[in-house]
């Protein structure tokens, strides 16, 4: 127990939990605008793969790494519109839908990756983002390493946060995409193209999921591993819940999972202790459950969550 | 004060014979009128009558299939809101269009400004929105979520919606049905505010004491016609009401009452509840063989009301008594198996499942008797005899070509549930609005099979916003308003323009019923 | 422009739309396979005879159609009530592990009861994991996507941490696996010099039990309107709950079902990796049947032949067989999309 309480204090610790904590800031901040839009996007866990694929195909075949983050964001962006033209325009279940993405991102990752690289066993790796310590702010006792020597893509990350609270709560759009989740009707009545915000909205929030998933192969690990996700875009729609659809909250949900998946990882390399490590790796998913329980009940769903719009109905 | 001193000469708004059509159903028909600025017009009459439609047109949300419509002097463009906000037509829903989890300033200032803008005017519309508040008396904190709100706040919220927008015409759409007595009289306060500032505003209402108070004229209409166009000043609630009503009394067709025994009562029953119009101190007697009737404009306790009687929800107070025995928070399935046979309003959400067939929606209530299934297992070849019988019985068409229920039409979906439920040989029907929609045709035969019913000694209890079926099938009829349930009077003592002013709230008396 | 509801869809249109759905499909990933630098036809055709074309295509084709039977079979019910059970691959595992646990020495029955006995325990495991998430979604509101989904994960890690620690064959060399199932609970082989066995047999029987079910018996039938329309079933006095519950265990119960066939039929001991993707395929696989438990039947084996004729076609063409998954998504959103039009219009406004 004491080994825990020390472990909480080291700074490679919090080092680790902020790295960790990058992709769920963006699968679940993109979730998050969906779900505020009325969309639920299942795709998640597909895009964010895809993602994490092209992103380090491009830099592979000589592209940059910074290109290589707009380019999954589009590639996102993309399979967002996909989404948002099966459920939104023809008013199809968007829980088959969202399946039918991920099914459908992950195994075209896998295929294009496959083509490309026919014959590889061990994944080739590639230069990836090395950490920028940020002048000044990085000399800081504790605060500096932890969060100022993190790579370019973290701290996208952390400006993302201030950014997307502004651009979901003080700007006429936000306003009209959080609206739109909650009575569409109100907004058509403005005249605003409900069905067209709708698909904007899930196309920025599935771009953010994919650059979520491009942080993994061109930030940590150098190289794009057959089910890398691993259940990480599901537990960022369980997040979503989580937060009460809030950035804030999201944001605290994420670091607070981020902490504990680090945390079960360095105490599966203390050997004083038993358990097994799958029992360890199995936290973070009954946590996600735990969560929704404690908060479904009373959970403020934007109300127009999975409602197919019709226009001129009413 | 009387607002008819700020009007003036010129015409703001023109209404020359619009007509709309939905389906069989002519909403409109032939409508012209005009509102002159500063004044206050008031748009009377039952539901059904075509007020929310035309309302519709005007605001941009329907399209009129003839006639124009002069804003200004200008012609309006039809089918778009945002036109019409922009010309300075706002109006306040009936059903709010309100964000729940939002804030009031964010509710009003939805629309306001570009989706290209990189930030809101949040300070500016706060201070624009208070001053509006406070010039209009129409207060309300505009940092609380709307889910927090009270229904008149809520309201309050939507009419400064449209303040916010300048708007030179309103219109309100039953207004006062949601608010209690001292949240109407802020309400008209803040109107002639409104008025002595130079709007025009279109008030539209069933309450005839409300039209009196409010408005300088009054436009009825009856069934998509305008009955009569009057000047408050110069006309009465009786006239009013014999023009919302019509003289035509229907022909009386109707087999005798031979009121039986008692098969329900309701004693002192109060029902309050957040969702739907709350119910005080209700007083029932059904019997057999007698078909009691609830007149009365939508909304005022009709759907608790029957869905208290079919079980969906309980009393607060009171007690319900079924063939003598206390069934006061009974579930649906009692009273389904006491005998207790319900028409649904809305037909095709909950009373029919549209995707299965006709055969299964017959049987859904009573699947689980013998003749359709043993142990388990359906009885295919029963149920489609039965089927087939019941079809022809109460001749369902289009029932052979159909595989799913929701391809019959409207009156065959209600020929459907009326087979599915008189088949069985019911103690008490209760149906709610069940000819809404229907043609003729079908109309009468659904009047039809609902006196078999009655001859055959079910009580039979109706509610219906057309006072001339009421007049066609009832033995005794009550009126609901607001909650509260008349007197129960004999269909051949009443006359059905003291019923019209009753539904409007004159002469209204609730009494402890005796049987 | 805007739906407008079609009146009255004809059967023959209504059989058709998988075979359009699935034509649509092919269409769209022969760009991938363009892009591959394949020759379309070639491809498919090596696609098809790798599937269908030979005795041994067949048997397999079969031997892997039978897990995708029951995982369909699991999702059609599951769907039919609008219950999103996403966790077929987790509930497959589970009836894996119950039948590993029961069979593999701790009970012994004669073979004409070890078998049915294995299914039993099989079915109550996947059952009882599904119903975790139904009575969490009945009665708190949680939403069943998102646990059935991360039960998957959680079993999954279950299975890992069994077969390198106490369920570890040790005379299996080393490998990561488990005991073999004993002889009597063994499903044997139906075709000779094949792996087909008479998992085949139950999966079809089920098929067709689940079918007369949904059909013909009083649960199918509260099932059937709960899912359509709950208000209105409710409205007429059907037990939601229990249908739903119900629902749950026999969705479940199938899924575990395929977990029994892989273990007891074609691996016979447990592994990590006895289910490439089954519980997720099955969802296609029930799309494209249109819900229809007849219909799994035919949808599973198409799957299974395209999974099978895309190893072959791999292998002479240089082409990454992953084109089945691809095929596999790409057929699902094709049938969402067909459904839609063949009961809806497009009409403009």
């Amino acid at each position: 127990m004491m080994e825990i309480l020390d472990l909480l204090f080291t700074i490679g610790f919090w080092t680790a939990a902020v790295r960790m904590a990058t992709p769920l800031i963006f699968g679940t901040l993109g979730e998050l605008i969906c779900e505020r839009a009325g969309v639920l996007n299942l795709g998640i866990e597909g895009i964010m793969t895809f993602g994490a694929m092209i992103a380090w195909m491009w830099v592979y075949q000589g592209g940059d790494l910074y290109s290589a983050i707009l380019v999954a964001a589009v590639a996102g962006a993309i399979f967002g519109v996909l989404h948002s033209g099966l459920t939104v325009y023809l008013g199809v279940s968007q829980h088959v839908s969202g399946i039918g993405i991920t099914l459908l991102a992950s195994s075209a990752s896998y295929f294009i990756f496959r083509v490309m690289l026919p014959n590889v066993t061990t994944p080739p790796k590639i230069e990836s983002f090395e950490p920028l310590a940020i002048p000044l702010l990085s000399s800081l006792p504790f605060v500096g390493p932890v969060l100022f020597e993190q790579t370019v893509i973290t701290y996208i990350a952390f400006l993302l946060i201030p950014l997307f609270s502004y651009l979901l709560y003080r700007t006429p759009f936000g306003l009209a995409v959080r609206m739109v989740g909650e009575n569409p009707m109100a907004v058509e009545a403005q005249g605003i193209d409900v069905l067209l915000l709708r698909t904007v909205a899930v196309a920025f929030g599935s771009a953010l999921m994919a650059i979520g998933g491009a942080f993994l192969t061109i930030s940590v690990f150098d190289a794009f591993y057959f089910g890398m996700i691993n259940g990480r875009g599901w537990i960022c729609v369980a997040l979503v819940i989580f937060a009460s659809w809030k950035p804030g909250k999201a944001f605290l949900g994420t670091i607070l999972f981020a902490g504990f998946d680090a945390l079960q990882i360095r105490i599966q390399q203390e050997s004083g202790i038993g358990i097994p490590y799958q029992f360890f790796l199995m936290l973070p998913y009954l946590l996600s459950i735990a969560a929704l329980i404690l908060i479904s009940r009373k959970a403020a769903y934007p109300k127009a969550l999975l409602v197919p719009f019709r226009k001129g109905e009413r | 004060m009387t607002p008819r001193e700020n009007a003036t000469a010129l015409p703001v708004l023109e209404i020359r014979s619009v007509s709309k059509r939905f389906g069989n159903l002519q909403a409109n028909k032939d409508l012209t009128f005009s509102l002159a600025g500063g004044e206050v017009l008031a748009l009377l009459g039952e539901n059904g009558a075509g007020k929310t439609t035309l309302m519709n047109i005007l605001f941009g949300h329907y399209v009129a299939d003839s006639g124009d419509i002069f804003f200004e002097g200008k012609p309006l463009p039809q089918g778009s809101p945002s036109a019409s906000l922009g010309l300075g037509i706002g109006m306040v829903h009936q059903h709010f269009t309100l964000g729940e989890n939002l804030t009031v300033l964010e509710n009003v200032l939805l629309g306001t400004e570009s989706l290209f803008a990189l930030s809101q005017k949040s300070a500016e519309a706060r201070e624009k929105l208070t001053a509006l508040s406070a010039r209009f008396g129409l207060q309300v904190n505009p940092d609380r979520l709307i889910s927090d709100l009270s229904v008149g706040e809520r309201q309050r919220v939507e009419i400064l919606k449209a303040l916010y927008r300048d708007v030179r015409v309103l219109i309100l759409d039953e207004p006062t049905a949601v608010l209690t007595p001292q949240e109407s009289v802020q309400l008209f306060s803040a109107l002639r505010n409104m008025v002595s500032e130079g709007m025009s505003i279109i008030f539209i209402s069933h309450k005839l004491a409300e039209t009196f108070e409010i408005a300088n004229r009054v436009v009825v209409l009856r069934r998509g016609e305008i009955a009569g166009v009057f000047d408050t000043q110069a006309t009465s609630e009786q006239e009013l009401a014999h023009a919302m009503v019509g003289r035509a009394l229907p022909k009386v067709d109707r087999p005798p009452a031979a009121a039986g025994g008692v098969v329900m009562a309701l004693q002192g029953v109060s029902v309050r509840q957040a969702e739907e119009t709350n119910l005080y101190d209700i007083n029932l007697t059904l019997r057999a063989g007698e078909v009691v009737g609830i007149a009365g404009v939508s909304g005022n306790g009709q759907r608790t009301l029957t869905s208290l009687l079919g079980g969906d929800i309980t009393a607060s107070a009171g007690e319900l008594i079924f063939d003598g025995t206390p069934v006061t928070n009974a579930s649906p399935r009692r009273f389904i198996d006491a005998g207790v046979a319900r028409i649904p309003e809305d037909r095709n959400d909950v009373g029919i499942v549209g995707e299965m067939s006709i055969p299964e929606n017959l049987i859904i209530e009573n699947y689980r008797d013998s003749a359709f299934q043993r142990a388990g297992w359906m009885q295919g070849q029963n149920i489609e005899e039965y089927s087939q019988e019941l079809c022809g019985v109460f001749d369902i068409r289009g029932a052979d070509e159909a595989q799913q229920a929701k391809e019959l039409s409207g009156g065959n979906i209600q020929k459907l549930i009326l087979a599915r439920v008189l088949s069985k040989q019911p103690r008490l029907i209760i149906a709610s609005q069940p000819t809404r929609g229907l043609d003729v045709g079908a109309q009468s035969q659904v009047h039809q099979r609902l006196l078999d019913a009655k001859r055959a000694g079910a009580a039979v209890f109706l509610v219906s916003e057309d006072l001339e079926e009421l007049f066609t099938l009832c033995d005794r009829l009550h009126v609901m308003f607001e909650g509260r349930l008349s007197l129960s009077m004999p269909i051949e003592e009443v006359d059905i323009e003291h019923i019209g002013l009753m539904m409007t709230g004159k002469n209204f008396e609730t009494h402890n019923y005796a049987a | 422009m805007r739906l407008e509801r079609r009146q009255g869809v004809s059967l023959g249109m209504r059989l058709a739309l998988p075979a359009i759905a699935i034509g649509v499909a092919l269409a769209i990933c022969s760009l991938f396979l363009l892009w591959a630098g394949a020759n379309v036809g070639q491809a498919y055709f090596s696609l098809a005879k790798g599937a269908f074309g030979s005795r041994f295509a067949l048997t397999e084709t079969l031997t892997r159609a039978t897990p995708l039977i029951f995982t369909g079979l699991a999702a059609a019910v599951a769907f039919r009530a609008k219950l999103w059970n996403i966790g077929g691959e987790g509930q497959l595992y589970v009836g894996a592990m119950a039948i590993t646990f029961f069979g593999t020495g701790l009970i012994t029955l004669p073979p004409a009861l070890m078998v049915p006995f294995l299914f039993l325990v099989a079915v109550l495991g996947g059952g009882l994991l599904l119903l975790v998430s139904t009575v969490l979604k009945t009665w708190l509101r949680v939403d069943e996507v998102v646990t059935t989904l991360l039960l998957n994960f959680v079993v999954l890690l279950l299975v890992d941490y069994l077969l390198f620690g106490p369920w570890k064959d040790p005379m299996a060399l080393g490998w990561p696996q488990a005991a073999r199932i004993v002889e009597e609970g063994r499903l044997s082989s139906i075709v000779p010099r094949s792996r087909l066995h008479t998992g085949l047999l139950f999966a079809l029987g089920s098929a067709v039990v689940v079918w007369l079910l949904m059909r013909f018996t009083r649960w199918g039938f509260e099932i059937r309107a709960v899912g359509h329309n709950m208000k209105a079933a409710q409205f007429s006095g059907i037990p939601v709950k229990w249908a739903v519950i119900r629902t749950a265990i026999l969705s479940g119960g199938l899924a575990a079902c395929a977990g029994v066939t892989e273990v007891a039929g074609t691996k016979g001991y447990l592994t990590v990796d006895i289910s490439p993707g089954f519980g997720y395929t099955g969802i296609a696989v029930a799309m494209l049947a249109g819900l229809n438990p007849l219909g799994v039947i035919a949808a599973a084996v198409f799957f299974a032949g395209i999974y099978n004729g895309a190893d072959s076609m791999s292998r002479a063409m240089n082409v990454s067989n992953y084109i089945a998954d691809v095929i596999t998504a790409t057929a699902l959103l094709s049938m969402l999309v067909c459904s839609l039009l063949v009961h809806y219009r497009l009409r403009r406004d």
